[in-house]
């Protein structure tokens, strides 16, 4: 049999970018407590792309939302590059399921926003903007407005607008979840290219196996009610080969393991 | 059976779904023509009293008259003016408490609890109160616009804030703004489109407020206007003032979607 989950390897902890520990989020109602974490702990190298699976309810979006700043831990420890995440920061970017585009905002300057706040200047704005434009394939469209533009570019505007501000991280809520098929297995695609060009660390969210096993280098399934890491699963098998995917076997495989994982 | 008769038929009737152009803008005129064609027939053959209601081309006549005169003018000019102070003031402190309730939850603990209770009591009651406390005056007319307005805007424009999404706001702090950036650079550009159909429905409340502010004291205005007709049975001007209100309400509606679409032609689903 083919080893899919191999024993925990000792990671150099100069790697390490993101360090959670303990991590328990208890949401309290007025007449009960909802235990939405439980000592979640979990780590992610430098430049690694990893992804959080589990099914909808499972607490996956809180653990980004808490990497985030969004939202507090009711215990726990969260780091990012060996600081205590306090607040939201620009070195988190986060690329949300909703599209969250300024409507009143052209795609450029959608895109310039953070850098504006930062008081860049607008030459330099402008460079960058035109980069990153580049980068998800949007220079045709750096005047339209939001609602000219389709699910798949709105994403694409928020992904170019996170990296115009070269987070250290990059945090994606399920980006893709509200697009049809063929859009979704285009943007994976470019989400890698993009990735292995501007080599941000990402981590990504999603209900869907095919596609955590199609991104990611390491996935966590988690375990819902209360929300908790099942497993950690080395997922950097080469499976695929320029997006098809070749080595049928191995991947069927490993989405068998996960399914079985999710179902208990 | 006669198909492409009944096609149409069953596309006029379908439910939520366009309607051709040109039906649309028969069912319009249709019911202009049917509003004057009974208006018409019940004061020609005299089925109604000339006295309560008077032909339409003797309102038309009087209408085109009073246009002719000066005074008139004046009527429509004071009237306007007080309706444009009324919900200017209510705009002024309106539209900023509003913002604060919908953006801050302690800020909303201050006002929304009072504007709910205070809106429900009617404008038109505070009329004698008003009066003992500010006259008869401008201020007193201008007040009771205000009351009347304010406290309606108060609570839309809070809601209209409450709406935008938070999503938008999450997304502005990860791309480092802090909370007064947040305030001046995302949530008053997104509240924006919004707030002008809000402040588009109160200056149709103010309106409605004019009239009943200047029904009880004043010596000019459109509403007075009415008032004195009513006094020597003249029917004819009592419809001239109501129909020119209407007009000055139609063109200020009309200018805010004019507004509204050519300051935000960003809006999805257009205006």
């Amino acid at each position: 049999m083919v080893t899919i989950v191999q024993p925990k390897v000792v990671v150099d902890p100069v790697d390490i970018e993101i360090e959670i520990s303990g991590l328990s989020k208890i949401y309290e109602t007025k007449n009960n407590t909802f235990q939405a974490l439980e000592d979640v702990s979990l780590y992610v190298k430098n430049e690694e792309f990893v992804s959080i699976l589990g099914p909808s309810g499972c607490g996956k979006s809180t653990i980004l939302r808490i990497l985030a700043g969004l939202e507090e831990a009711t215990s726990g420890s969260v780091k990012v590059a060996g600081e205590e995440v306090q607040g939201p920061s620009v070195k988190r970017g986060m690329v949300f399921q909703s599209y969250t585009l300024f409507p009143w905002l052209t795609v450029r300057e959608n895109i310039e926003f953070g850098l504006k706040l930062k008081g860049v200047s607008s030459k330099e704005r402008k460079d960058i903007s035109d980069k990153y434009l580049e980068l998800v394939g949007l220079e045709r469209f750096a005047n339209s407005y939001g609602k000219e533009l389709s699910g798949g570019m709105k994403q694409r505007v928020a992904i170019a607008r996170s990296l115009a501000n070269s987070p250290e991280v990059l945090l994606m809520d399920e980006p893709f979840g509200a697009l049809d098929a063929q859009t979704k297995q285009s943007m994976q695609q470019l989400l890698l290219d993009i990735w292995k060009k501007e080599k941000t660390t990402i981590v990504f969210i999603t209900h869907d196996i095919d596609e955590s096993i199609f991104l990611s280098q390491r996935i966590y399934v988690m375990d819902a009610r209360p929300g908790k890491i099942k497993e950690e699963i080395n997922a950097d098998l080469q499976l695929f080969k320029n997006g098809e995917l070749v080595e049928v076997d191995r991947f069927m495989k490993l989405k068998k393991h996960i399914i079985t994982l999710l179902k208990h | 059976m006669n198909l492409p008769k009944n096609k149409t038929i069953r596309s006029l009737t379908s439910i939520r779904e366009e309607v051709p152009k040109k039906w649309y803008l028969f069912g319009v005129c249709i019911t202009f023509l049917l509003l004057f064609l009974f208006w018409g027939g019940f004061s020609f053959i005299n089925i109604v009293d000339e006295v309560f209601l008077p032909t339409p081309n003797a309102v038309v006549f009087s209408l085109a008259h009073s246009f002719g005169s000066p005074e008139f003018w004046e009527h429509i000019g004071i009237s306007v003016y007080r309706v444009f102070m009324g919900f200017l003031l209510a705009c002024v402190i309106g539209i900023p408490l509003g913002i604060l309730a919908g953006t801050f939850k302690f800020a909303e603990s201050f006002i929304l609890p009072m504007s709910e209770f205070i809106r429900y009591m009617p404008a038109a009651a505070f009329i004698p109160l008003i009066m003992v406390w500010a006259g008869i005056g401008e201020t007193a007319k201008i007040l009771v616009i205000f009351i009347g307005c304010f406290f309606q805007l108060i609570l839309m424009v809070a809601d209209d804030t409450n709406r935008i999404s938070k999503d938008l706001l999450y997304a502005s702090y990860t791309l480092g703004a802090n909370r007064t950036q947040v305030i001046f650079k995302v949530i008053i550009p997104a509240l924006l489109p919004k707030l002008m159909t809000t402040l588009r429905l109160i200056m149709g409340w103010a309106w409605t407020y004019l009239v009943v502010a200047e029904l009880v004291a004043a010596n000019n205005g459109l509403g007075y206007f009415i008032m004195k007709a009513q006094r020597f049975l003249d029917t004819e001007s009592i419809f001239v003032g109501i129909i020119v209100i209407g007009l000055l309400g139609l063109i200020i509606d009309r200018a805010f979607a004019i507004a509204n679409k050519k300051l935000f032609p960003w809006v999805e689903g257009g205006n």
